[in-house]
């Protein structure tokens, strides 16, 4: 009996002992996952959207430009306090005051009536549009094409001025409806005594 | 009747897999990040249809909170050392080697140039404390943020301008800041705004 086990003892030693190759890859993973965790956190996936906007070079306003626009094309938009919006057409004239309506940045507000306004353009901007999606239109020409329609001799100008009580957001909402609306000429001016005078006078 | 044997099966799983995809995203996601940069103040932006995406490089970026105190930043750790180098030398302020270098390493500031030495004295941590962040004046008696801008465009012209403010920052604030964009005859730049999607109008 001793000598079989001795026997067997010396049969192991001899014998390479196979190990298995398989590796636990449990902490691997945690480890993976942690990381991906802290990345996923870390980052920042969306870049932020931006709007473009080319204000005018001080030295080329003047008053005398600023009055050039043809009346019967001027929209303006007054932004007061609590997100309320104000607009009328043209300025005065012969004494007679024009009409302030008041409204808001709700899509049956604002966008209303500027929708109403430069209708044909935005229609004749939708069918181009079309044309684009269905590939009859590379993104350049649509572009190219867009700025010359709203580009438009008949297109309204929107003048937009801010009260010391509205906000940035306001500002945004208003430049938006601009995008919107396809409306091409728009301007940021400063609030004038008149628009004031109307304000007072509505509220 | 033998016993019906339920066969032990081995809780090991086979981990390979896994590990594979696990890696697989910390790849994807660490090819993919930039990382997103602390700001001195939590900002609310409007949100707006436009898509356009900010560039990643040569930004001045400009923040407003809510109050309207004014934050200055631009990029590229080398341009910040000459652009606090030609400061200094404008407001006849001295800055050390230390404290360049400490600049440079400045994401966003909202300090009054003279107040800048004190300001970089401080841990990190500590800067952005509502006592340390004071906003950049930019009123007209001490326009400094047109100062820096203009600093900063006259070392990188590749600079491009984007403002990044609060939802409830006041009109005025906002005016007051194109003004002085326009002062120093920069008239384009970038609003940044989070997305909302174009209104179907049927």
């Amino acid at each position: 009996m001793s000598e079989v086990a001795a026997e067997s003892q010396v049969k192991q030693k001899g014998k390479t002992k196979k190990m298995s190759t398989r590796v636990d890859f449990t902490p691997m993973v945690d480890l993976g996952f942690l990381l991906i965790t802290f990345f996923m956190l870390a980052t920042t996936l969306s870049k932020p959207q931006t709007m473009e906007i080319a204000m005018p070079s001080k030295e080329k306003v003047t008053e005398e430009d600023q009055t050039k626009i043809k009346a019967s094309r001027a929209v303006t938009i007054l932004l007061g306090k609590e997100n309320k919006v104000f607009y009328y057409e043209g300025t005065r004239e012969n004494n007679v005051d024009p009409v302030l309506n008041q409204t808001d940045f709700s899509p049956k507000g604002m966008r209303q009536f500027l929708i109403k306004k430069n209708y044909e353009i935005m229609v004749k901007v939708r069918e181009l549009k079309a044309k684009k999606d269905a590939k009859k239109l590379s993104e350049q020409d649509f572009e190219k094409q867009k700025q010359e329609l709203i580009g438009d001799k008949k297109a309204p100008i929107v003048l937009i001025k801010g009260t010391t009580d509205s906000s940035y957001k306001n500002l945004i909402d208003a430049l938006d409806e601009m995008a919107i609306c396809n409306i091409g000429r728009y301007a940021i001016v400063d609030i004038t005594p008149f628009d004031l005078e109307l304000l007072a006078k509505k509220l | 009747m033998p016993k019906v044997k339920i066969k032990r099966k081995s809780t090991a799983i086979d981990m390979t897999a896994m590990c594979d995809v696990a890696f697989l995203l910390l790849t994807f996601f660490m090819l993919t990040s930039n990382f997103t940069q602390k700001e001195p103040v939590a900002v609310n932006t409007p949100s707006s249809i436009s898509e356009i995406k900010i560039p990643d490089r040569n930004i001045i970026s400009i923040l407003v909170d809510a109050k309207g105190k004014v934050f200055f930043g631009a990029d590229g750790q080398d341009n910040r050392v000459q652009l606090l180098t030609k400061m200094g030398a404008a407001y006849n302020i001295t800055f050390t080697p230390a404290e360049l270098k400490e600049f440079s390493l400045v994401n966003k500031f909202g300090v009054p140039i003279t107040m800048m030495k004190s300001y970089l004295a401080l841990k990190s941590e500590e800067r952005d404390l509502p006592q340390n962040a004071l906003g950049i004046p930019c009123d007209s008696l001490d326009n400094q943020f047109k100062s820096w801008v203009s600093a900063a465009k006259g070392i990188n012209r590749d600079y491009r301008i984007a403002i990044k403010a609060d939802q409830a920052t006041s009109y005025p604030v906002i005016k007051k800041l194109m003004g002085s964009l326009q002062d120093i005859n920069e008239n384009r730049y970038n609003l940044l705004t989070s997305l909302k999607s174009v209104p179907d109008y049927e």
